[in-house]
């Protein structure tokens, strides 16, 4: 595909701004960037920074050349890349599963099955080192976040908001829908790579209970 | 009293171990951090004879004291600040040779806001992601100083170093900042009275600033749109304009994605004098393209 509706703007003296169509565009052209700087086609960049619908590419030396030249970029499609999905399992036990389940309309145990029966990507990361939101669910499963944001919600959290899932890494306030909880350590600078989510990264939920996995 | 290391005697109001920052994982959620005055840190490294990635203490106002358990040679530079070696006057902003078991107290700044101070041999905490700097937004790096907490330090340098550079010049804190702003990527989330305001108005340093921003008191930057713009990457100095309409420049802790409008980002050069900007320094914008 073209990268059609695709802006670039300048972001200082050494950053673009790249705006695209939708969600799916960005993390196809987000791809794209990642397979030219491998294949030693892309300018050298000190940060690619994908998000819901930019990319923001930082530490350029000529950004305005860049800028011109991208929206001109013919994009591959999203395909599904080599490699395994990294297994999530999930003790869907979270305090808010009956309201997301009562939003979609559907019983908890139905509700499991929908979020385990994805295949989730990593869109982009923020928010804290190693939280990634992952798209994968269908449209009509985005859940509003909490009115009033929870204080603490603990390391490990497996939760909901908009269009997204997203697991913490760490103890933090937050105001998604938790939906369950898992033993997986999603971030642990003492590892490499520190960060078990990175843009791009495919992502399985499994039931803990149903496997036997992360049981306590 | 050998091993090669510094204990805190005094940690002071916020005293925290920076480098040149933990670049290149911005797109895990990783901010840059690293020291809000480089120039300073280049230059205190100098000094002493390190490498300018060597880490090094950023002081908050007042200063703090560490104890020398080995010689070593030190530079205290960045905001001027009186600096005493077991109670005695020693030279600011030049290197100073310390023996083992003396204290080393960095006073109150009396100018500026950030005293960086190098010891020969850097400071030599265990990187994190490349980098020693201590990021308070999301926790990596080092826990900022406590009392009693002991730093350890790298091998000295094989450069000589006492008298290495004499009287280097160091740029006095600002007494107003200006700073050169490119408009964008945002600008068209503003009115043009907006960005009329943000070139000609008068802003001061908010209190309230810290390592993450500096913010700003002063007129309020008007929207042309309304509604909430989708998160997006943000960098140094960008400029963000939070609902409230008074404008925050991102600093070395910033986060890595951001909802706000940018309605744009200050050089980079111009940042080294916002790390020593007291609250109530004015602040003006200058757009450049």
């Amino acid at each position: 595909m073209n990268a059609v509706g695709t802006r670039a703007m300048r972001v200082g003296e050494r950053a673009v701004l790249v705006e695209l169509a939708g969600g799916e565009e960005t993390e196809a052209f987000h791809a794209e960037l990642l397979r030219r700087r491998a294949a030693g086609t892309l300018p050298a960049v000190r940060e690619i920074v994908p998000a819901a619908r930019t990319v923001l590419l930082d530490g350029v030396a000529d950004p305005e050349r860049l800028a011109a030249e991208l929206p001109g970029w013919e994009v591959g499609p999203l395909s599904a890349r080599v490699g395994a999905a990294v297994g999530i399992p999930v003790r869907y036990d979270g305090p808010d599963l009956a309201e997301v389940a009562a939003l979609w309309g559907v019983s908890v145990e139905a509700a499991v099955r929908i979020h385990t029966a994805a295949e989730f990507r990593v869109a982009f990361c923020g928010f804290a080192p190693g939280f990634g939101y992952l798209t994968g669910l269908d449209e009509r499963y985005g859940v509003p976040r909490r009115a009033t944001p929870r204080t603490a919600v603990p390391a490990g959290s497996v939760a909901l908001a908009g269009p997204y899932t997203g697991v913490y890494p760490r103890s933090s306030p937050g105001g998604w829908q938790l939906i369950g909880t898992t033993d997986t350590v999603l971030w642990d600078t003492g590892r490499e790579p520190a960060a078990l989510l990175a843009p791009g990264t495919r992502v399985r939920f499994t039931e803990a209970g149903a496997t036997g996995e992360g049981g306590r | 009293m050998s091993d090669r290391a510094v204990a805190v005697v005094r940690a002071g109001a916020l005293t925290t171990v920076q480098d040149l920052g933990r670049t290149g994982h911005a797109h895990l959620g990783v901010p840059r951090s690293g020291a809000l005055d480089p120039a300073a840190v280049r230059l205190v490294n100098r000094l002493v004879g390190n490498p300018g990635t060597a880490a090094v203490l950023e002081t908050t106002v007042n200063g703090c004291a560490v104890r020398t358990r080995c010689a070593v040679t030190v530079a205290v530079g960045g905001a001027p600040c009186p600096v005493r070696v077991d109670g005695r006057p020693a030279a600011w902003g030049t290197a100073v040779r310390v023996a083992a078991g003396s204290v080393l107290e960095i006073g109150t700044a009396v100018r500026g806001v950030r005293a960086y101070v190098a010891f020969g041999g850097g400071i030599d905490v265990g990187p994190v992601l490349g980098s020693r700097s201590t990021d308070l937004l999301s926790g990596l790096g080092p826990a900022p100083l406590a009392d009693e907490m002991v730093l350890p330090l790298g091998r000295p340098p094989y450069t000589a170093t006492k008298g290495y550079v004499d009287a280097p010049p160091w740029p006095g804190p600002p007494d107003e900042l200006v700073l050169r702003v490119r408009l964008g990527p945002r600008e068209d989330w503003f009115t043009d009275a907006a960005l009329r305001t943000l070139a000609t108005r008068a802003y001061r340093v908010s209190p309230a600033s810290n390592r993450i921003g500096l913010r700003l008191e002063g007129p309020a930057l008007e929207r042309a749109l309304p509604g909430e713009l989708a998160s997006e990457g943000m960098v140094l100095g960008a400029v963000q304009v939070p609902p409230d309409g008074r404008p925050v420049v991102f600093l070395a802790d910033h986060p890595t994605t951001g909802g706000y409008p940018v309605v744009g980002v200050v050089r980079e050069a111009d940042l080294g004098a916002v790390a020593q900007a007291v609250p109530g320094t004015p602040v003006r914008f200058t757009p450049v393209r």
